[in-house]
């Protein structure tokens, strides 16, 4: 069990800042996920946290100790890079015992630990066998081995699903889920650009974006109650829906006033209430949209349906916005059609245009 | 080198197809390419063949003046005595203490050239440490230095640390002559590595040394092929520093064959000479001939991701 803390950390290539002030606290034996766009500093923070790259300002602490000005070995972390990164020349064996080798650990002890991450990860027959000779799941277990042999609190993963297949990765996620559980209290740092996989496998998930954690919450709150703007857009897919309008005063009531139709709002739990007038945005998921034929007081147009097996996603229009609505795989939506829907009050979204921030 | 043979005439075949023509073997164009090849392969050859037979000859018949005939009396006396026999002013003892002398020169100087190099261009690389960049640029500079203008200077700098004219002292001037190019073969080599491995390598513990011997050299085989090849020709084949800086007693192969070659005493006995010079050239070129085949595995050890 370990904890990682991570204070006012800068890192910077020459004149580019990657990451800016950035603070995160993990508990012991909590599985964070780092969640970002491509190119925004996720394997940067990776790399400062292992110790491989030279940072600018801050503080990194592993399992209560400053470990700042540490060598990578020396931080109590096992590592799987994005490329995977083992060792050409080497057998499976050799590239699993090579760090414990470096560390003179004793040859029966080796042996006992590579044999108990083999058998761990399923990956015994294929011990005498080189990279190059194994598939892309077997080069990823291979890569997780290595770093799981090391007899470590703190595992830093680093997309190490990306470059699989569709049906491996599903199959390595469970497994890295199974892995977790039975490793017992392994602080575990996992970078995705996947947001299925960070919102399986997450205990807590930190959005990044340009070097800055945008919001780091368990997966629920993140898909339901985004912090700002950026989440709400980055997070779930097809993406979240978003109307730009201003608040206008009904009574008591706030609502919410766009070219095309007006919401209410009183449902909607504020964080702080804007004054009548303010410009807002308004966000919904496509699966919160409800089709009502009824009582449906928005009225959309549809450009397009397309069915995914499980579920359609609708392509419509509502005034100048466009609107995608998921709906049930066998309803039955034809383009050019009028759908008459409805706004639950409690799924609504709402965001400052100017900062971002949810309201 | 079958299987290039055996996928060029199959790639030409499918060019030749793709732009929907029939698959005519002898166009007009390929008849003049292939007449062109082989004016140029005899051209460059002839002056081989004139080496061989020549050197196969008695001196009686070389006097006939047929230079290009073959030998009517075929002779292997001229090469034994090239290799044993031959006179340079009053010292007989043919070119082999020349070709012995380029093996004590050539072997250390091309081990230590290029393990520095490889040192030095892996520091370059990964460690990047204070001062990398300029310390690089100033190699740069080292290589397209024309060795000429240095070597009054070196004269001096071998004197004052007493290697003037020794064998370490050759050794230590083609060792600093190697290493510019070298290195930067090398550094270009590495900066191609998936920097990932060196830094599993660090998080798996392996310090500078560890990460060099267990990590990167064994990465580098197809590099270190070409480099030991590029360094054991050009230090076999060098005459300006091995006249200056070798010393009587260590002259390599190419300053003894100028001295054979150009004794003025006696009879010139071309014979002799043509088989000097074969023998002189024939550590490069068995170096080119087995070097290829070693080449393309090389590359293609290192083509192979993972
Ligand atoms: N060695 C480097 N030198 C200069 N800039 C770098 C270097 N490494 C990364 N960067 C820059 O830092 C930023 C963050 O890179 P990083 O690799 O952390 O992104 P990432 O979030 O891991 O992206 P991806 O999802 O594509 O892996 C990028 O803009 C990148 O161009
Ligand atoms: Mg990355």
């Amino acid at each position: 069990m370990a904890s990682v803390s991570i204070r006012d950390l800068d890192v910077s290539f020459g004149a580019l800042t990657v990451i800016r002030r950035l603070n995160l606290e993990i508990e012991p034996g909590e599985f964070v996920v780092l969640l970002g766009p491509s190119g925004c500093g996720k394997s940067t923070l990776l790399n400062a946290i292992a110790g491989l790259i030279d940072i600018a300002d801050g503080e990194i602490w592993i399992d209560g100790k400053n470990v700042t000005w540490e060598q990578p070995k020396d931080r109590g972390i096992g590592m799987v890079f994005q490329s995977y990164a083992l060792y050409p020349r080497m057998t499976v064996e050799g590239n699993m015992s090579f760090g414990l080798k470096m560390a003179r650990v004793p040859k029966a002890e080796i042996r006992r630990r590579v044999a108990a991450a083999a058998k761990l990860l399923h990956i015994e027959d294929l011990m005498h066998r080189r990279p190059v000779q194994l598939s892309g799941g077997q080069r990823q277990r291979v890569a997780i081995g290595r770093a799981l042999v090391r007899d470590v609190n703190v595992f830093l993963f680093d997309e190490p699903l990306s470059n699989l297949d569709a049906a491996l990765r599903t199959e390595l996620r469970v497994e890295l889920k199974r892995l977790h559980r039975e490793l017992g209290g392994a602080t575990m740092i996992y970078v995705t650009h996947d947001q299925v996989e960070a919102l399986t496998l997450a205990d807590r998930i930190a959005v990044m974006h340009r070097g800055v954690i945008q919001q780091l919450a368990d997966p629920k709150t993140i898909y339901h109650r985004p912090a700002n703007r950026f989440v709400a857009g980055f997070v779930g897919s097809p993406r979240m829906n978003f109307f730009t309008g201003r608040i206008e005063a009904n009574g008591n009531a706030p609502v919410f006033v766009s070219e095309a139709f007006s919401q209410p709002l009183d449902g909607y739990a504020f964080i702080r209430e804007p004054a009548p007038g303010a410009a807002v945005e308004l966000g919904i998921r496509p699966e919160h949209v409800r089709i009502d034929a009824d009582r449906g007081t928005h009225v959309a147009s549809v450009d397009l349906v397309e069915p995914m097996g499980a579920e359609t996603v609708v392509w419509s229009r509502l005034g100048s916005a466009s609107l995608a609505i998921r709906v049930d795989g066998d309803a039955a939506v034809q383009p050019q059609e009028r759908l008459r829907v409805s706004f639950p009050g409690d799924r609504l979204n709402l965001f400052d245009p100017e900062t971002g921030d949810r309201l | 080198m079958t299987t290039t043979h055996a996928l060029a005439p199959a790639a030409a075949r499918g060019v030749a197809h793709a732009r929907g023509a029939r698959p005519r073997r002898l166009t007009p164009a390929r008849v003049g390419v292939y007449a062109f090849l082989i004016v140029a392969a005899l051209f460059f050859l002839a002056p081989l063949y004139v080496m061989v037979v020549t050197s196969l000859k008695t001196m009686e018949e070389i006097r006939l003046g047929f230079l290009f005939g073959l030998p009517i009396d075929l002779t292997f006396e001229p090469w034994t005595r090239a290799w044993a026999t031959a006179c340079t002013g009053l010292d007989c003892s043919g070119i082999s203490p020349g070709f012995w002398n380029s093996v004590k020169i050539t072997v250390p100087s091309v081990i230590i050239s290029v393990a520095l190099s490889a040192l030095n261009g892996y520091a370059l690389s990964f460690w990047r440490y204070r001062g990398a960049n300029l310390f690089f640029g100033l190699l740069l500079f080292g290589a397209f230095v024309p060795y000429q203008a240095v070597i009054y200077p070196l004269i001096i700098f071998e004197r004052e640390l007493g290697l003037f004219a020794s064998l370490p002292g050759i050794i230590l001037i083609h060792t600093i002559f190697g290493m510019p190019i070298i290195t930067l073969l090398y550094r270009n080599y590495f900066a191609a590595l998936p920097e990932d491995l060196f830094r599993a390598a660090r998080v798996d513990g392996a310090g500078f040394w560890m990460a060099f011997f267990r990590i990167v050299m064994p990465m580098s085989v197809p590099i270190t092929i070409v480099a030991v090849i590029l360094q054991t020709t050009g230090i076999w084949n060098d005459f300006l520093f091995g006249s200056v800086f070798a010393g009587r007693e260590n002259m390599p192969m190419t300053v003894q064959l100028n001295n054979i070659v150009n004794s003025t005493t006696g009879t010139r006995e071309y014979n002799v000479n043509m088989a000097a010079t074969i023998l002189t050239a024939a550590v490069p070129l068995a170096v080119y001939f087995v070097s290829g085949r070693w080449f393309v595995r090389g590359i293609a050890a290192g083509a192979v991701k993972g």
